[in-house]
């Protein structure tokens, strides 16, 4: 490992990195629980249509469940054995939701289908690989859950010249990507060069933190063997969060992804080293994302180590495999314990992106916090990663000045943390940034609704002026027929008879003209025209959304 | 098994407003005791008035606004800006005016804009502030420093002339009490007197007045440990003091015979006790770092204006509530660039 330039990011934690406890103990390998669980959900999506149904056996590697949408990979059955049911079942997410689950009630066999890997990858087109990818079942295992194949596909008009593969472990107690480091170098590296050659990129950045010793002498041993000549192995001060996209970028390349841009507008793709891993091991091996190293650890737990497990395991066995729970296990959290989040049971699956089954003992956690006032010290925006104002932010989600808050960038927020954790006053910012989020969003939401109602409310009183011109328009022709080439006594008849209706009709009209002030006609509209506007009606409330605005567009052309 | 969820992140806070505030008032030690030194004991028994004062005020308040006691009590909030008052009055002022002040600045200035955090003025410039303009008569009536009158009185002594504005048999007020430095320089050059036959006088030795130079260096050595442990930040200190040093330069430089040198300013009055502990005040002062350094400076340049042809001797209290008004401002045109943003 050569000298390399490294840049700096805004802000940034030194935590305890509470990793000794669980990379201490070697690597262990889950035993095939009895009932496998795997929701239909990802990503916050719709629900996968599963393709087996209760009664089926299934094998190891097996599709169950798929979607056309590239965004949701299929899922496969990481054993064999036979469907039960497909049922409610709590999810892990963070508001406790439940949602659809294939159960499948292994058999012991772990009876596997063919698995064909691909002889020489080099041969194939990056579409071929991404399609493999995403056959595998592929999605990012740092923690995002964003769907491989989409993420290796950056569109033709960007030039990806960096990859980066992210090994910056910088959340305290999660070791699982040091222990896939230490003990599958080779994956990883491989995993790199069919990313490499599916981006077209020139170099492969593969970042590891300082603390992180026994995963880059394993990775430069691996290196020696030759062939990897693009991949970089790269040592990054452990400072919080070095390891969330942005700011690994920014502290190996000095580039800046754009606001709401994505990290290929500049030339990069970032993978987690665990995806690059999996993608060797789907290309060459041809085996499906079906396990994953996942960390057990936290004073809750009797021996915290970590686990190569099927996907699908419900954390109860996983715990249960380190040696239970201890006596003072008090919490359990899904995730690392600045970003995750806790969740009530442990009868919930271990997914795809689930780094981290942190048990926490006595006091070892915080719950909920007393807060005292902002004193606007700006320890905050010290610490903040991204350059915010936290405290600003937080005087302005608390006032309901949602548009305040959003002019000061609350969606640049990346909710690491760091902000709540230095506070003096022990406020909980990141759960305020979450729910003034949550109101932008809902506001954003009602507005367009609002909108969408004008337009429709517009475009209906442009029609009905129209339909008024047209009207009159209408009746003045007629008049103008009536009053040509008609002899002198029936146009006197006419002029009695229409005398006589006037008197008639006085009253009533006045009294309307009262109501509806200029729009007198109205009150005696033609026949036809009633009609005209009532089909006109149950049209548009037939529009589909989207509807409206081509209506709209119309408008002014309709007035003019 | 099932257990109880809360939000992320769940790492214990690293930091509270009680340690914030202790240690404040532990840097405040080094300047007290200078000011014991020079001034003698009636510098403890105005603390022990403000701190009485400001706490049975913040439990009244507390009280009427039906908020709980304890907790804010035991964040040392009050009894910060009680000392901060104390340490800025004369040493032998009436115990009504130290106790009316901290009042004032925990009743008005702070409490009745919200309490802790919401304040716009710094409590303690308030009271003290106010005081200055209603009793200047108590407020300009400085003792000479130990090292010019060679004793100091006793605490006896101090606490007697204090709450029943008696002296020993052979003393009175009036010889006992002594204008400061700054306030000497006011007068004297308002009598067309030149700075070198002013400052010829016994009280103006060393770099920042008799006394007066070990009570800032006392402040300042305070304020060094509060940076060095990360309570304050650098940006007000150095823009307060490098304003104020800069300006005082430019302006001996073009008259000496009217400026006094930038090092007398910086260390004689309330200056290091303004850089390091008033203007850092984080509830009233810029909350960004750029902001910070103008607000600082601001505070400086001030200072020195107020000070050269203002009407009060000293402008710290002044400056700073002056520039508290500006913080809101500040902070609006120095908002970083978040990341991302184009440059």
């Amino acid at each position: 490992m050569s000298l390399f330039k490294l840049w700096n990011f805004h802000g940034g934690l030194h935590l305890d990195g509470h990793k000794q406890e669980s990379c201490k103990a070697p690597l262990a390998v889950a035993r095939l629980p009895e009932r496998l669980l795997f929701p239909l959900q990802q990503r916050n999506g719709e629900d996968s249509k599963p393709v087996v149904a209760p009664g089926d056996r299934v094998l190891k590697g097996q599709v169950i469940a798929c979607d056309d949408h590239p965004f949701y990979p299929p899922i496969h059955a990481s054993s064999s054995g036979i469907v039960r049911k497909i049922e409610d079942l709590p999810l892990p997410h963070p508001s406790g939701l439940t949602g659809s689950c294939i159960v499948i009630e292994t058999d012991g066999e772990d009876a596997a289908m063919d698995f064909a890997g691909i002889e020489d990858y080099r041969q194939c087109s990056p579409d071929e690989l991404r399609r493999r990818i995403y056959e595998a079942g592929i999605v990012g295992l740092g923690g995002a859950a964003f769907p491989t194949s989409v993420k290796v596909a950056p569109g033709s008009d960007r030039k990806v010249d960096t990859l980066i593969l992210n090994g910056a472990e910088c959340e305290p107690y999660i070791t699982c990507d040091d222990s896939l480091l230490s003990h599958y170098p080779n994956h990883v590296l491989e995993g790199a060069k069919i990313l490499l050659q599916i981006l077209k990129a020139e170099r492969c950045l593969l970042a590891v933190e300082d603390d992180m010793p026994d995963a880059l002498a394993a990775l430069e041993k691996a290196k020696q063997r030759g062939g990897f000549e693009a991949i970089q192995l790269v040592r990054v001060p452990a400072i919080y969060p070095t390891g969330g996209e942005k700011q690994l970028i920014s502290v190996l390349t000095g580039r800046e992804v754009p606001t709401r841009g994505i990290p290929a507008d500049i030339g990069i793709v970032c993978q987690n080293v665990g995806t690059a891993a999996a993608v060797y091991n789907a290309v060459v091996h041809g085996t499906p994302l079906i396990s994953r190293i996942v960390t057990v650890t936290g004073r809750g737990v009797k021996q915290p180590q970590n686990v190569l497990a099927r996907i699908g395991t419900p954390f109860a066995d996983l715990i249960q495999q380190c040696g239970g729970y201890t006596n003072e296990a008090e919490r359990l959290v899904l995730g690392g314990p600045m970003m995750g989040f806790d969740v009530p049971t442990d009868n919930l699956p271990l997914t795809k992106s689930a780094n981290c089954i942190l048990v926490a003992g006595r006091n070892e956690l915080i719950g909920e916090k007393r807060s005292l006032p902002c004193i606007r010290c700006g320890a905050c925006a010290e610490v903040c990663p991204v350059n915010l104002l936290p405290q600003q932010l937080y005087w302005y989600g608390r006032s309901d000045q949602i548009e305040r808050a959003l002019d000061y960038n609350l969606f640049d927020c990346i909710e690491c943390g760091s902000c709540d954790v230095v506070c003096p006053s022990h406020i909980p910012l990141v759960q305020h940034f979450r729910a003034t989020k949550g109101k932008a969003i809902a506001k954003r939401r009602e507005r367009e609704k609002a909108d969408h109602a004008r337009l429709r409310f517009e475009s209906r009183q442009a029609r009905k002026e129209q339909e008024k011109r047209e009207r009159a328009e209408a009746a003045k022709r007629k008049k103008e027929n009536l009053g040509t080439g008609k002899s002198p006594e029936i146009i006197e008849a006419i002029e009695r008879a229409k005398l006589r209706r006037a008197e008639k009709s006085a009253p009533s009209s006045e009294g309307a003209a009262q109501i509806d002030g200029d729009k007198q006609e109205t009150v005696v509209p033609p026949a036809g025209a009633e009609t005209r506007r009532e089909s006109a009606k149950v049209v548009h409330t037939e529009t589909p959304p989207g509807g409206p605005e081509s209506e709209a567009q119309a408008v002014p052309s309709e007035i003019d | 098994m099932r257990f109880p969820t809360a939000h992320a992140p769940y790492l214990a806070p690293v930091n509270s407003v009680n340690r914030i505030m202790l240690e404040v008032l532990v840097a405040l030690i080094p300047g007290l005791a200078a000011l014991v030194w020079q001034f003698g004991p009636g510098v403890l028994v105005q603390c022990m008035i403000a701190l009485l004062a400001a706490q049975l005020g913040e439990a009244a308040m507390l009280s009427l606004r039906r908020r709980p006691i304890a907790p804010a009590l035991r964040d040392y909030s009050a009894a910060l800006t009680a000392v901060l008052l104390a340490v800025s009055l004369p040493p032998l002022a009436p115990w009504w005016l130290t106790a009316f002040g901290a009042l004032f600045a925990i009743v008005i200035g702070k409490h009745l804009y919200g309490g802790l955090g919401y304040n716009p003025f710094n409590p303690a410039m308030v009271g003290y502030a106010v005081l200055l303009i209603s009793f200047p008569q108590h407020m300009t009536a400085w003792l000479p420093p130990k090292e010019l009158s060679g004793s100091a009185l006793s605490f006896a002594d101090a606490w007697n002339a204090i709450f029943t504005r008696t002296l020993p048999s052979d003393m009175t007020f009036d010889a006992l009490t002594m204008a400061t430095p700054l306030d000497t320089i006011k007068t004297q050059l308002g009598l067309n007197r030149l700075l070198d036959e002013i400052q010829a006088g016994g009280l103006f030795a060393g770099i920042g007045g008799r006394g007066w130079q070990w009570v800032n260096f006392g402040f300042l050595l305070g304020g060094l440990w509060m940076l060095k442990r990360g309570i304050i930040g650098w940006q007000i200190p150095v823009g307060f003091l490098g304003a104020l040093f800069g300006i005082s330069l430019i302006f001996f430089l073009i008259d000496p015979a009217v400026y006094p040198t930038p090092l007398f300013q910086c260390f004689s009055g309330a200056a290091m006790l303004g850089a390091f502990f008033i203007a850092t005040d984080p509830v009233t002062a810029s909350t960004t770092p750029r902001g910070r350094l103008i607000y600082g400076a601001s505070i400086g340049l001030l200072v020195f204006v107020i000070r050269s042809w203002g009407g009060y001797p000293d402008g710290v209290a002044f400056a700073v509530l002056l520039l508290n008004l500006a913080a809101p401002t500040i902070d609006h045109y120095t908002r970083p660039r978040v990341y991302g943003h184009p440059k």
